[in-house]
């Protein structure tokens, strides 16, 4: 057996990578990496992997046997019924954000202005649509337009007035569950308006008042102000999550009538999982991704931009 | 090379550890024919499922087979949901039931079942060609129609309002333990009926929807005029002169259809007729079962017959339901050999007994049970329900278009999206060339 003695520099380049490994691992990013990466691996299971998925099968043909490509799309390009699922989308997500957001910002003043002893009932009870599943609260909202029995029409015929065909009439379908959205989601708009309520020193207003200003310039040049990240990363989250909504319209109307009321989760689901085409549903599907991406984009910025005010 | 000469006794040993390797699951060693996992329908009549169970139950102690059975809803479309995953993932269930155009559709994983089915074909008599057209592709039968879950969509009347408003004596037309006297039981004359009794205040409950019961009315009523939007070479025929009839006349008929018909799902039909508001719905026995319990005195009333005779024919909605083994099953002789007993005469009656009359074997000779004409009140109330003289040729909306084709127009409602665009104003010619197009991405590969 021979001893072969390592060179000097052999030495020195192993002690240097040692150091420079313990370094690493001692970092505070590597710490909080490793400590990430559990659900960073959840991420990757049940998101990248299914939307990569997703892609694969956008790519095939009907009978999932060939690659074609971007076809699918092109294909639901030339759909007459693709184009209105595309307005309706858009209009379901703008109008029932737009309303919530309104609704939200009202009902935070009102709440943030009642004595504190009381606030936290109240702040309970208007949560409860929030907190109820969806598909719960869409049922009773169902009995409610119910096209035979509805218990808003028997109100409204006691009354005097003329039944209204709430889920089969187009625009009042869509009038409906566009309702019901604003409905389950004005609550959340309402939280987080409520907490940056808080958020606004007083003394802002008092100099406000000092200076003359009276309610709504208190409100147009201090509260929006101070407000405006929080209202900005509200509205562009509930944007997102409202343009991917499936159980409203699936359960109030299924998308009927005449489709006037599909949006892309559901006419995914119809064209994918009811008509056995799946290649096609997952493209129906995918094209939201570039539409939410953008606001994602903006969230991100968002966030971003108020990180560097703190 | 050599070559080795197989001696009588040895020939004799290998035969016979051949035919018992064949009869895998017959083998009477405890748990020696493995495991099937089977997915059935969770049916809606309560205690059905336990028929089913227990006949299972009872194959598996004889066979020695640990069985694992799961009852899917079809509710929100579970099923469908079910269906998909597991063909995507080539792994669940051995045996899983499969509603109409599954089967068809996922034909390229299925297990070819012509061994189950020529036998039973022989015995019970040929299967009704709805079940054919969605059962068999390529000359290939690839599932095994199940009784449980198959379901006629026919007429079901409330004798004493079709009687005092549109002057038809349903029973006389449809007596229990006789052929039916329904020669004039025709489309006219259905029409005259549905405007006696919307004008008495008790329209017909039918849908205009896009889901399963309206769709099959359509089918059914196109069908009776020859109308088809897709021929079966996958030719479009939407612009011809069936159609413009077929569409004509619902239209038609569907004015006198409840106001909010577009609106419809398969529930509302159903609540229409036990409120008592509607003097005649299209359904399964399921209303009638629901009335006994929640209003005994309209379901005393009420009576299944055949559809009204078109100029094409007398054509009957039929929805079967499927039991297919997927090509990847882990055990596919103890799967087949379950779906022979199941598809027995007396495994039949039990299921059709358990439901009450609801299911229908697809076979020509199991439609003739006694539970049908003795079920009631009023008794006799489902003596027509299975066909058993024949009396309709029964058909699925969308036929004969090829079945990949076919299942799009279906479940996307064509023929009620036609008829409530028509209805509400929008001209012939325009509606057709809606259809038209629709068809035309339909035909997608």
């Amino acid at each position: 057996m021979v001893d072969v003695a390592a060179p000097p520099s052999l030495i020195a380049s192993r002690s240097r990578q040692r150091r420079s490994l313990r370094t690493w691992l001692g970092r505070k990013s590597t710490i909080a990496f490793f400590l990430a990466l559990p659900l960073i691996a959840l991420i990757a299971v049940l998101v990248v992997y299914p939307a990569i998925y997703a892609v694969h099968l956008a790519m095939l043909n009907k009978s999932m046997e060939r690659f074609v490509g971007f076809s699918n799309f092109t294909f639901l390009f030339k759909r007459e019924t693709f184009w209105m699922v595309v307005w309706q989308s858009c209009l379901f997500a703008i109008t029932a954000v737009l309303f919530k957001a309104i609704i939200g910002f009202i009902v935070a003043h009102f709440v943030h202005n009642i004595p504190a002893k009381g606030q936290r009932k109240w702040r309970g009870m208007l949560l409860v649509p929030w907190v109820i599943p969806p598909a719960m609260s869409c049922l009773a909202w169902l009995w409610l337009f119910d096209p035979s029995y509805s218990a808003f029409n028997w109100l409204l015929v006691k009354l005097g007035f003329g039944a209204i065909p709430w889920t089969g009439d187009a625009d009042w379908a869509r009038f409906s569950v566009i309702l019901v959205n604003i409905w389950i989601g004005a609550p959340f708009f309402m939280i987080m308006y409520l907490a940056a309520l808080k958020s606004v020193p007083e003394q802002l207003y008092e100099a406000a008042e000092i200076d003359g200003a009276n309610w709504w310039q208190r409100i147009w040049y201090v509260t929006l102000p101070m407000m405006r990240n929080i209202i900005a990363i509200t509205a562009l989250f509930s944007l997102i999550v409202t343009f991917a909504n499936f159980d409203i319209v699936r359960v109030l109307t299924a998308g009927g009538p005449l489709d006037k009321t599909h949006i892309f989760g559901t006419w995914a689901f119809r064209v994918g999982i009811e008509g056995g085409d799946i290649p096609l549903g997952a493209s129906v599907s995918l094209f939201m991704v570039p539409i939410l991406a953008v606001a994602a984009i903006f969230i991100l910025r968002d966030i971003t931009k108020r990180g560097s005010e703190v | 090379m050599t070559r080795k000469h197989m001696t009588r006794r040895q020939f004799m040993a290998t035969t016979a550890a051949s035919t018992v390797v064949l009869a895998a699951p017959h083998v009477s060693t405890a748990q020696s024919a493995g495991k099937l996992s089977i997915g059935f329908w969770d049916h809606w009549v309560p205690d059905a499922n336990k028929a089913t169970e227990a006949l299972v139950r009872e194959w598996a102690a004889k066979e020695k087979v640990e069985v694992q059975i799961d009852f899917i809803t079809s509710q929100s479309n579970k099923i469908l949901v079910t269906i998909a995953a597991e063909e995507q993932a080539k792994s669940g269930h051995d045996i899983l039931a499969m509603p109409t155009w599954q089967a068809a559709e996922r034909a390229r994983n299925l297990e070819p079942v012509d061994d189950i089915m020529a036998p039973l074909i022989a015995k019970y008599g040929a299967v009704n060609k709805t079940v054919e057209y969605l059962g068999k592709t390529d000359g290939k039968w690839l599932a095994v129609p199940a009784t449980a879950g198959s379901q006629m969509k026919g007429p079901a009347s409330r004798l004493d309002l079709m009687k005092q408003h549109a002057g038809i004596d349903i029973k006389a037309m449809y007596p229990v333990g006789a052929a039916p006297k329904a020669d004039d039981w025709n489309l006219d004359n259905f029409l005259k009926a549905a405007e006696a009794c919307n004008k008495a205040g008790f329209p017909f409950g039918i849908g205009l929807g896009t889901t399963s019961d309206s769709v099959d009315t359509a089918g059914a009523l196109f069908h009776s005029f020859g109308a088809a939007l897709v021929d079966a070479s996958g030719k479009i025929t939407v612009k011809s002169d069936p159609v413009r009839k077929a569409l004509e006349y619902c239209v038609k008929l569907g004015k006198q259809y409840p106001a909010d018909a577009p609106a419809w799902d398969d529930a509302s039909n159903n609540k229409w007729m036990v409120s008592g508001r509607g003097a005649l719905i299209m359904n399964p026995p399921s209303t009638w079962a629901v009335a006994v319990r929640d209003a005994p005195q309209i379901a005393e009333q009420m009576w299944h017959h055949g559809m009204p005779a078109g100029p094409a024919g007398r054509f009957g909605p039929f929805l079967p339901y499927f039991w297919a083994i997927w090509s990847f099953s882990k055990n596919k002789p103890a799967a087949k050999s379950l779906l022979t007993h199941l598809s027995q005469e007396s495994s039949a009656q039990k299921m059709v007994e358990a439901s009450k009359g609801y299911d229908i074997p697809s076979f020509e000779k199991l439609t003739t049970f006694k539970v049908w004409s003795e079920v009631g009140p009023p008794q006799g109330t489902m003596y027509h329900y299975p066909n058993p003289h024949n009396h309709q040729i029964l058909s699925i909306a969308a036929a004969p278009a090829p079945p990949k084709i076919a299942v799009q127009i279906y479940t996307q409602g064509l023929q009620t999206k036609m008829i409530v665009r028509h209805m509400q104003g929008e001209p012939m010619e325009k509606t057709l060339a809606w259809a038209e197009s629709e068809c035309e991405g339909f035909m997608r590969g």
